[in-house]
């Protein structure tokens, strides 16, 4: 198990004194700390990782980074298993538990292997063009079979039992990369003083600078990044983030990151989230990505073995892993030479150097030469091999051989990683000279692209361009630049002469190598007339994969413009978007999630109900008691005919804290409630209440409540629970923009009061035995709408407000927040011998509509004041919101639905709310429909279940017996129109 | 994205709810009790229903909600989101008085 067959004997950045053990589709082994799931497997000499998306070919590695298209795996287990994790940046862990996907029974053996052999059927638009017909089979038939053959890996199917969570962090200087280019910028900005923070997406600096035996300043450029690792970290304003991917760039300098805090252990320690999910403020920002390495298209390219060269390179150097044991080096640029230099310094013979370009180039032909490898001028057109690359055919003078070889390191030349530069719409450029595309002109506004990403690809320039740019960013903050030297670098040649593809090769040659788009699709989709690179795209999947075509998308298009005998330029591209790699779900949720989505309010005598066994429910965000249930009872019916009985004949109590409570001030107080609802407020004595509905500007129905006066120049309004915060927007919408002139203020109050209703014929009598008795609160001295300001038990200050929702003679009290638990209390206590009861959310709602008011499901948006019955109300001689468009012909046709009350006919007929209201006999059409259902419940006191709807003409229609028509419960039954109060239409018991 | 509110300085944009177009404060005049005449009848119409998409600079409400409660008069370009300018909406002439 421990023998790493591949790990060479010394080198790499592994810590060879702490060994990792870990499984990988349930077989053991281990690797070092330092190394990726990828380094760690292939140092056990596993090549085979994957199954591919579509045709279920056997892949291996084809890189060392994020790009990765091949080496998916499933992550950890159990509830934490994370599917389409890329191996190659999965940083190993003791522990680790990896399983291969997309592939049964086994890796090695995937019974859907057998795609390849109908691989010509497969070509793009096949699933577009087969499964046409019938319609209705693609839902229930094709569509999940295609899913289960072609895909990716499960997700955990349980609850993630992890924590994450989101933070800001606000810099002058964002630097995005690690290489040269970006640990210079982060020098040079950080030297000059400004504030810096330097992302890295892997768990070690440096980018290329580890993964290549370079020359820094005379030093190996792997001391060289520890060096200047070291200062950054001992600079107090330089915060430097590993394991951080910038993956967008939004609106004014925001950018989005997300740091794997412990996604590098198994589970992460108590009290610490998973992932980060960073918003970074900043003033100027550095993209110093570096760049991605192109394969090269030719016949089955996919094979396990087949590699990018400079992946090769991070494998030996980086992690001392010998990819293979004979290689053949296949590039059509200058790099090669590094790349034979660096297999030969870890033992791998490299047979053969095959350089498409005529003559290839004297770095390239004395590296081989110095390695004894045959050098080729000529191209490999296609690898052989099962589940491992075992030989190469290579063509060259017109002839071909076969080269037998266990490893082919490929490079066709460096993309620059452009994507973060056109998350704002910018188009990247393509450069003839560099054969690569350039970030757009416009960039986001405070971005400057230094090193690789903008196509310098030398060690020497990428420093030399990190440093300026990096002083240059702190300048235009503000700060003094920084004295700094550019250091050296070891010489070097960047020729490249582009090669997209091999032609006339055999075998699939693969471009997307994710989704399975080969030469072939891309020559399809050019006969189909998909020629548009946007068309291109759709029509072949190409860059569409998780890895959104890192290392197929130049290729794919460099193909499409050769096709099309045009330029690349003319060709054109598509663009990037955020994100630049996945980020999970959870992540962007942070702590919002579950009972987290939103915050939970509870009110001043939430305690106390729940002491009394409330059943509590949720109400906008509030909780709030539903019903009080007593031993004996089974359901919340019963025990809400019971709560409902106490209050019609005795007294109940009822927390009302939740209505929004809003404080308005100012001499022009009244003028401005005038305004807000459609009836008056400023003819309001001092010392009453009234009841009030708001319309929105287009005429219909916002809101109710009702508002007291309690000075001159001094209203408090309340509002419906759910519209608390949008009815305090709307007023200071009212008030800041329509009539600034006025003289008036508010604020929100909901919080600072609680309040209770009490309810029932003995409320007085409740109320008496705990108001301070200088208050004259009989019916003579204050009378129903009365309002005041009062105090409780020898001086809490109070408000109490004679107002009824029940019908019955009723009061709301109203006590500092910090007293709402007491006053509940006493409120029982002074009750106890009036046999007072405490009643929920389900009792208030059945008495309001047997009392016909409206609450929020008749405040449905489509309805008016009119259509409440209220049209009486409506002021027509003051200026308010809504008051034209009210008027619409629409709006006020006299047999618009207006509300009504039903009672079914058949005796304990359970009436629904979205019932539809038809005439008897009449067909259920649009056409015939009168109406529909709005509220309904079982009421105790007619021993009925009743409703309201609205219905047309509906007070015309008093007496009639129409059908409540419910297509979704299947019932269709007789119901008696009656006026919409159920419960003491003359309001009688209300005045007590 | 950010907005430099005039009262609590450089905010992230979530602690704002937008509104949209800025002519909301350039409400019809039409007084209260007299007919309602064809011409007020398409005024209204316009206020409350129709809105410009221009791809430059739009002025627009927003509501600093999590911070001052103030509404607030911002010009963004929509191509863009650059903010080029953001005052109060009620203008601080009257602030003093209230």
């Amino acid at each position: 198990m421990s023998r790493q067959p591949n790990r060479l004997a010394s080198g790499g950045l592994v810590d060879r004194n702490k060994p990792q053990l870990f499984r990988f589709d349930g077989q053991p082994y281990q690797g070092f700390a330092g190394d990726t799931l990828a380094s760690a497997l292939l140092a056990n000499g596993v090549s085979l990782f994957g199954r591919s998306f579509k045709y279920h070919r056997p892949r291996g590695l084809l890189s060392a980074g994020p790009e990765e298209p091949n080496a998916l795996v499933e992550l950890r287990s159990g509830a934490r298993r994370e599917p389409n994790t890329r191996a190659t940046v999965a940083e190993l862990y003791d522990g680790l538990e990896a399983t291969s996907q997309n592939r049964w029974p086994s890796l090695r053996f995937d019974a859907m292997a057998v795609n390849q052999l109908f691989a010509p059927i497969f070509a793009a638009g096949f699933y577009y063009k087969t499964f046409m017909w019938p319609a209705a089979f693609w839902e229930k038939l094709y569509e999940p079979i295609i899913r289960r053959a072609a895909g990716l890996g499960r997700p955990a199917g349980s609850e993630d039992p992890d924590h994450y969570e989101k933070a800001f962090a606000h810099c002058d200087v964002l630097v995005i990369g690690s290489g040269p280019a970006g640990l210079m910028a982060a020098l040079a900005a950080g030297r000059s003083g400004a504030r810096v923070i330097i992302a890295e997406e892997d768990f070690r600096l440096g980018g290329r600078l580890i993964c290549d035996r370079r020359e820094v300043d005379g030093v190996p450029s792997v001391e060289w990044v520890a060096r200047i690792a070291s200062e950054l970290e001992a600079m107090p304003e330089v915060r430097v983030m590993l394991r951080t991917s910038v993956f967008g760039v939004y609106d004014g300098g925001v950018y989005g990151a997300l740091e794997r805090v412990n996604d590098h252990v198994a589970v992460p320690p108590e009290f610490q989230p998973r992932q980060r999910m960073w918003r970074i403020m900043t003033r100027e920002t550095i993209l110093a990505a570096g760049s991605i390495e192109r394969p090269v298209v030719f016949g089955d390219n996919d094979r396990p073995g087949v590699m990018m060269a400079g992946s090769v390179r991070t494998y030996t150097n980086r992690f001392a892993v010998a990819p293979g044991t004979r290689a053949a080096v296949f590039a059509n640029n200058d790099d090669a030479a590094r790349t034979i230099g660096d297999l030969e310094a870890a033992g791998v013979h490299v047979d053969a150097v095959i350089d498409p370009r005529p003559g290839s180039t004297d770095s390239v032909r004395s590296a081989a030469r110095k390695a004894g490898s045959e050098l080729i001028e000529g191209a490999i057109e296609r690898a052989t091999g099962g589940q491992r690359v075992q030989s190469v055919d290579v063509r060259s003078n017109g002839s071909t051989r076969s080269l037998s070889v266990d490893l082919v390191a490929m490079s066709g030349g460096w993309s620059p990683t452009v994507h973060l530069t056109s998350h704002q719409g910018s188009r990247p450029v393509w450069d003839d000279q560099l054969s690569a595309f350039l970030p757009g002109q416009t960039l986001p506004p405070g971005m400057t692209v230094a090193g690789a990403a903008t196509g310098q690809f030398s060690l020497e320039a990428c420093l030399a361009a990190g440093a300026a740019a990096g002083l240059d960013a702190a300048g235009r903050c503000g700060f003094r630049r920084a004295q700094l030297a550019v250091p050296s670098a070891d010489p070097e040649s960047t020729a490249v002469s582009p090669l997209w593809r091999v032609r006339g090769t055999k075998g699939k040659a693969f471009v997307d190598f994710q989704n399975d788009v080969a030469a072939s699709d891309v020559e399809l989709a050019e006969r189909e007339g998909f020629r548009s690179v946007e068309h291109l795209k759709r029509y072949t999947t190409l860059g569409m994969a998780t890895d959104q075509g890192k290392t197929a998308n130049v290729n794919g298009l460099a193909l499409m413009a050769e096709i099309t005998a045009k330029s690349i330029s003319q060709t054109g591209t598509t663009i990037f978007r955020p994100p630049y790699t996945p980020v999970a779900i959870g992540a962007l949720a942070g702590h919002h999630r579950g009972e987290h989505f939103k915050p939970t309010r509870l009110t001043a005598g939430h305690a106390w109900a729940k002491r009394q066994g409330a059943v509590f429910v949720e109400s906008g965000v509030w909780m709030r008691a539903a019903y009080f249930p007593r031993p004996g009872e089974n359901d919340w019916l019963e025990t809400t005919i019971r709560e409902v009985n106490t209050v019609r004949s005795a007294v109940g109590v009822c927390d009302v804290s939740t209505l929004g409570k809003i404080d308005v001030q100012g001499r022009d107080a009244g003028k401005f409630l005038d305004f807000v609802y459609c009836n008056t407020f400023s003819t309001l004595a001092i010392g009453k209440a009234r009841y009030g509905v708001m319309l929105r500007e287009d005429g219909f129905a916002m809101d109710d409540g009702t508002t007291s006066r309690l000075a001159e120049d001094h209203y408090v309004v309340t509002t419906t629970t759910a519209n608390a915060a949008k009815v305090m927007q709307h007023m200071e919408f009212c008030h800041q923009v329509l009539l600034p002139h006025l003289d008036v203020q508010m604020i929100s109050i909901s919080d600072q009061w609680a309040q209770y209703a009490i309810a029932g014929p003995k409320s007085r009598a409740v109320l008496q035995k705990i108001v301070d008795p200088r208050h004259d609160i009989s019916n003579e001295a204050f009378p129903f709408m009365a309002a005041a300001e009062i105090s409780l038990k020898g001086g809490i200050p109070a408000r109490l407000f004679r107002i009824s929702f029940s019908g019955e003679m009723a009061y709301e009290l109203a006590v500092p927040a910090g007293f709402g638990e007491a006053a509940i209390v006493e409120i029982i206590k002074a009750g106890q011998e009036f046999g007072i009861a405490p009643y929920g959310l389900e009792a208030l709602t059945v008495m309001r509509i047997e009392k016909g008011h409206v609450a929020g499901a008749e405040f449905n948006g489509q309805t008016t004041a009119r259509d409440f019955g209220l049209g009486k109300m409506v002021s027509t001689k003051k200026e308010f919101v809504g008051r034209v468009m009210a008027q619409r012909e629409a709006l006020t046709q006299p047999d618009r639905p207006i509300l009504v009350g039903l009672r079914p006919i058949e005796e304990g007929f359970r009436l629904r709310s979205g019932a539809h209201l038809l005439n008897r006999g009449a067909e259920p059409s649009l056409d015939n429909d009168q109406g529909y259902v709005t509220s309904t419940t079982y009421s105790p006191t007619l021993r009925s279940w009743i409703g309201l709807a609205f219905m047309k003409s509906g007070k015309e229609r008093t007496g009639d017996t129409v059908r409540a028509w419910d297509a979704i419960r299947g019932t269709d039954a007789l119901v008696e129109v009656v006026g919409p109060c159920f419960y003491d239409p003359k309001g009688e018991r209300h005045h007590g | 994205m950010r907005i430099v509110c005039p009262f609590c300085g450089a905010r992230d944009a979530q602690e704002f709810s937008y509104l949209g177009d800025a002519s909301l404060q350039q409400r019809p005049d039409t007084p209260a009790g007299a007919p309602l005449d064809d011409a007020a009848h398409a005024a209204w119409h316009d206020y409350v229903y129709l809105r410009e998409n221009p791809p430059g600079e739009h002025t627009e409400f927003w509501y600093h909600a999590s911070g001052c409660r103030q509404w607030l008069k911002v010009t963004r370009h929509m191509r863009t989101h650059a903010i080029s300018n953001v005052e109060a909406a009620r203008p601080s002439s009257l602030r003093g008085a209230a």
